[in-house]
């Protein structure tokens, strides 16, 4: 059996940066993660925010890593190529009363050395679809398209050799003497480290080694996706003031990397960390509270609609709040546990990563590689590209010229290079998730038989096998006359 | 970039886009082009594979692929220019279209354009039905392409949800292929498909269709497990209490088309909120001249012959756009009470008008009333109207009419 030196569960957001930060030392390192791509769980389902530091107390882990992270994602974007956009954010007084509220966020702000906060009245705001009482304007906001962010750690680490194993569940831990053993419902593996990234399963995990002294609340967060049609109602982001309760910063209006908008998350604790239905009630609400902020947007503009789960350390009698916990057992030694990364995780990840290698590199002596490979530079899509330069590609390569995605106008090639991932995720959201077809306005309708057609023939795989999502989402039963032959 | 001049371009291959183009050349167009991003021609035809086409225009029962056929034949002895595997990116006030395919970048200036880009199919989300994200949840026309044109099965114990054409052929096509069709779920108290279709394709193989029902939620984690059904009241609300579960591992969405119109932003053409089409003249010219539209991209017909008929409209007065002097002046027709919509919405020449329109709600016995202020210009009793159903008449329209300026009003009344 190999012995790796880290094996990390999970491969969100957290897992995959703290794998692509790894990949730059001379270590084997192995990710298992139980879904059949990276970002299956809250990673993929967030509003896609990078955070300015506002909302978390000072000297909390939660505004240090927001702060950190924020600062450093430029230049993270720049090498590893996901797009990122600073796009800014208001937060809305609807009334007076509601300014002390703007007054205590920036407060928290300046203490976090949050940069260009202003508090602007109604007149000042750049928005012509909003009318507020007054707004604070925070300009290092942005946004990220925040599968594609985990998705770019995942497969430059990928590229310098960190394994990922998809559709791997860890459903045992043991340490022995100097070395942990992980059994897998795809056999044993053996590590001297193990980071337990596992997102809302965090608890689970520690329970194979030890008694965990924490509960894990979920909180679900519905959204809706709006058509690109209504992209120009806003320009930046859009959040009312905090709710005084359960820890969350109410529903708002995000635009998109993709085009579209966003509206959510609404915040409701349920028992089970699965449970990511979207329901009737919060759907209407969504478009209620949405209204509250932008009377013109309509139901008819819903083009999709999903839910992620917030993983809460504090119930909602403790108000629903709690900051992170990053540490190794003490009873455990070798056992790494990130626990309760809820918002601003997806900001915080590439901070949170530095920090995590550093406690790796009082076990582990970590020398640098010679030979780390640098993420391809990733090419605009044909969408974004001048007429120039789509005829000189379809020069090189006639698949560039073949659109396969009506909504999203995304080419044969595009997604060719979509399912050629170092990763080797072949679902239909993995294609979707990295070059968007199937995420327009008809959801597939167009673009599923080619993407299907794609499969089949350049990559050899038999339909029965062609899943949608996670490992047991198969999308057809076969040819028609096997079925019927059963 | 390639650069091309022509007459009359087509967008779109299906039934529409092939019987404009005909009737354009055999009008006198000489330069005729069909760009169409499928591989094939026929649009959705092909994978239509029924029988039921044909007989209002020609009194024979035919496939889709074979009713292609026909027209296909047709452009091809016409030798009209086709362009496949093209997807049109956009054109502009000028009529320079800008289309790519594997050959590269192509700029078409046409004299005129017929639209003909069909219509897609809405999805949940337009339904906005909540619950899980499984995957076996499929729109009923992607459903039937794969059984159709790549013998790939996607169920095996199915719910339709929508008692549209759509739905209808697919619930017995996956009858045939040994699948277990459980039922077809339909949120009006009436079946929106045709009358036929419910008794050839529900009756005749036992599948129960539940009226005033829909679907509240979709349960499964990866593949579809089961979804909650429940009885809707006058608001179309689920009434508590009524709710049920259906084991399934299938739910096909046939909920409606959605014409296909987002080309025409660019170009600045107006559309009609209700038909999701461009609003047209009697013509079928849109509101950028020299632009033409038919087929299901106009309006969603019924029945592709009526469409057929319509369409070699739009291609002969395409044909004829330049000897064509344009009059200034024009009346709206606008649907009144009992009436979704009426094509064209409005009219500049006095003559013959054919008039294509939707009553709001079925009715045996009605009388239908097209008005200028007080002045009736038609009264007409329909028998069994029905939304499903379209309806259409061919007026005369007095110059007096035209030149007063007022608006028409289409009315169906049930008083008689
Ligand atoms: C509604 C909502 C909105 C948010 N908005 C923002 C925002 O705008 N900005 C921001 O910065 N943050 C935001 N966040 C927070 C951010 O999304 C999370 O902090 C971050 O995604 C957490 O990443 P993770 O890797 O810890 O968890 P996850 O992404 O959940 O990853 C955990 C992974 O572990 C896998 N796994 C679990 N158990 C096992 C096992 N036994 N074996 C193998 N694999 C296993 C899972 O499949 C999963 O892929 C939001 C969160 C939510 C829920
Ligand atoms: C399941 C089903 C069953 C039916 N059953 C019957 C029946 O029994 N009897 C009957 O009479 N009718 C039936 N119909 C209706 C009939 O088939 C349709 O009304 C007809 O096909 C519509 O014709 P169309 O040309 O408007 O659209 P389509 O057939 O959809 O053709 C439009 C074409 O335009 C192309 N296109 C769109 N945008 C672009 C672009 N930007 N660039 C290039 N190309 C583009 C599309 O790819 C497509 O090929 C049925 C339809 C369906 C879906």
């Amino acid at each position: 059996m190999k012995n790796f030196h880290v094996a990390i569960i999970g491969g969100g957001v957290i897992g995959s940066s703290i794998a692509w930060e790894l990949s730059k030392y001379k270590l084997d390192v192995v990710v298992f993660e139980m879904g059949s791509d990276v970002a299956s769980g809250a990673s993929k389902a967030n509003s896609g925010v990078v955070h300015s530091g506002i909302n978390s107390p000072p000297s909390s882990l939660k505004a240090r890593y927001c702060v950190e992270g924020n600062k450093i994602l430029q230049s993270l974007a720049d090498n590893l190529g996901f797009p990122l956009k600073w796009i800014g954010k208001y937060v809305i007084a609807k009334n007076e009363e509601e300014i002390k509220e703007l007054e205590r966020l920036k407060k928290v702000g300046i203490e976090n050395c949050v940069p260009g906060l202003k508090i602007k009245n109604g007149a000042e705001v750049t928005e012509p679809n909003i009318s507020c009482f007054a707004a604070l304007w925070v300009p290092t906001a942005g946004i990220v398209s925040p599968y594609k962010f985990t998705m770019a750690f995942a497969e430059n680490a990928a590229e310098n050799d960190v394994k990922f194993l998809l559709e791997t569940k860890v459903t045992n831990l043991i340490k022995h003497k100097d070395c942990f053993i992980l059994k897998t419902n795809k056999g044993e593996y053996q590590s001297l480290l193990v980071v337990n990234a596992a997102g809302l399963n965090c608890r689970e995990i520690i329970s194979m080694v030890e008694k965990p002294d924490f509960n894990v609340y979920p909180c679900r967060g519905e959204y809706l996706v709006l058509d690109k049609k209504h992209s120009s109602l806003i320009n930046s982001m859009i959040y009312p003031v905090p709710p005084k309760e359960l820890g969350v910063l109410g529903v708002h209006i995000t635009p998109t990397i993709g085009g579209n908008i966003l509206l959510g998350p609404s915040a409701e604790f349920i028992d089970d960390t699965e449970n990511k239905k979207t329901t009737r009630e919060m759907m209407k609400t969504l478009i209620i509270e949405g209204r509250k902020i932008i009377p013109a947007i309509s139901d008819r503009a819903v083009i999709n609609a999903y839910s992620g789960i917030r993983c809460k350390l504090a119930s909602p009698e403790e108000g629903g709040w709690s900051d992170y916990r990053i540490e190794e057992s003490k009873q455990v030694s070798g056992l790494i546990s990130l626990l309760g990364i809820e918002s601003p995780g997806l900001t915080g990840a590439p901070a949170i990563a530095k920090d995590v290698v550093r406690m790796i590199s009082q076990s582990i002596e970590l020398k640098f590689k010679d030979n780390f490979k640098f993420a391809k530079i990733k090419r605009k899509r044909f969408s974004e590209m001048s007429v120039k330069e789509r005829s000189d590609f379809i020069k090189k390569d006639e698949r560039w010229g073949r659109i396969v995605c009506r909504c999203e106008q995304i080419t044969e090639k595009e997604v060719i290079d979509a399912l050629s991932n170092p990763l080797g995720a072949k679902t239909l959201s993995s294609v979707k998730y990295r070059c968007r077809a199937g995420m327009g306005r008809c959801q597939g309708g167009f673009c599923t038989q080619h993407i299907i057609r794609i499969i089949k023939k350049q990559f050899n795989m038999d339909v029965k096998n062609i899943k949608l999502r996670s490992p047991d989402s198969n999308l057809f039963f076969g040819r028609t006359r096997e079925v019927r032959n059963e | 970039m390639s650069n091309q001049d022509v007459d009359v371009a087509v967008i779109g291959g299906g039934p529409a886009g092939l019987a404009a183009a005909v009737s354009a050349k055999e009008h006198g167009a000489k330069h005729v082009v069909i760009l169409d991003r499928n591989s094939w021609l026929g649009g959705i035809l092909p994978q239509c594979i029924h029988d039921g086409f044909g007989v209002e225009e020609t009194g024979e029962s035919m496939t889709g692929p074979e009713y292609a056929e026909k027209y296909i034949s047709m452009a091809q002895q016409q030798n009209i220019g086709v362009m496949n595997e093209t997807m049109v990116l956009h054109f502009d006030k000028k009529r320079e279209i800008i289309a790519v395919n594997k050959k590269g970048i192509h700029k078409i200036k046409a004299k005129t354009i017929v639209l003909a880009m069909g219509c897609r199919e809405k999805t949940r989300w337009s339904a906005m039905i909540p619950g899980d994200r499984p995957s076996g949840i499929f729109t009923a026309g992607v459903a039937q392409s794969f059984i159709n044109l790549y013998n790939i099965m996607p169920g095996k114990n199915v719910v339709i949800l929508g008692s549209g054409d759509v739905g209808l052929i697919i619930a017995r096509r996956l009858k045939f292929e040994g699948a277990n069709v459980l039922g077809v779920i339909e949120i009006l108290p009436y079946a929106s498909g045709l009358p036929r279709n419910v008794v050839q394709c529900l009756d005749d193989y036992d599948i129960p269709l539940f009226l005033n029902h829909t679907v509240t939620s979709i349960e499964g984690r990866e593949r579809l497990e089961r979804i909650a059904i429940a009885q809707v009241n006058k608001n179309m609300n689920p009434i508590s209490g009524t709710e049920r579960q259906i084991k399934c591992d299938t739910l096909l969405l046939s909920l409606g088309l959605i014409p296909e119109n987002e080309l025409l932003k660019n170009a600045d053409i107006k559309i009609d909120e209700i038909t999701g089409g461009p609003v047209v003249d009697q013509n079928l010219e849109t509101t950028l001249g020299g632009v033409f539209a038919c087929g299901n991209c106009l309006q969603v017909y019924d029945t592709v012959d009526m469409l057929s008929i319509d369409a070699k409209r739009a291609g002969k007065n395409a044909a004829k756009y330049n000897k064509s002097k344009k009059l200034k002046t024009s009346i709206k027709l606008i649907a009144g009470k009992g009436v979704r919509y009426v094509v064209p919405q409005k009219i500049d020449v006095a003559g013959t008008v054919h008039i294509t329109l939707r009553s709001e709600k079925p009715q045996e016995k009605s009388i239908l009333w097209i008005i200028e202020n007080d002045k009736i210009i038609l009264r007409k009793k329909l028998r069994f109207v029905n939304p499903a159903n379209m309806v259409k008449l061919v007026i005369e329209i007095p110059p007096e009419v035209v030149k007063s300026g007022h608006k028409l009003e289409v009315i169906i009344d049930d008083k008689r």
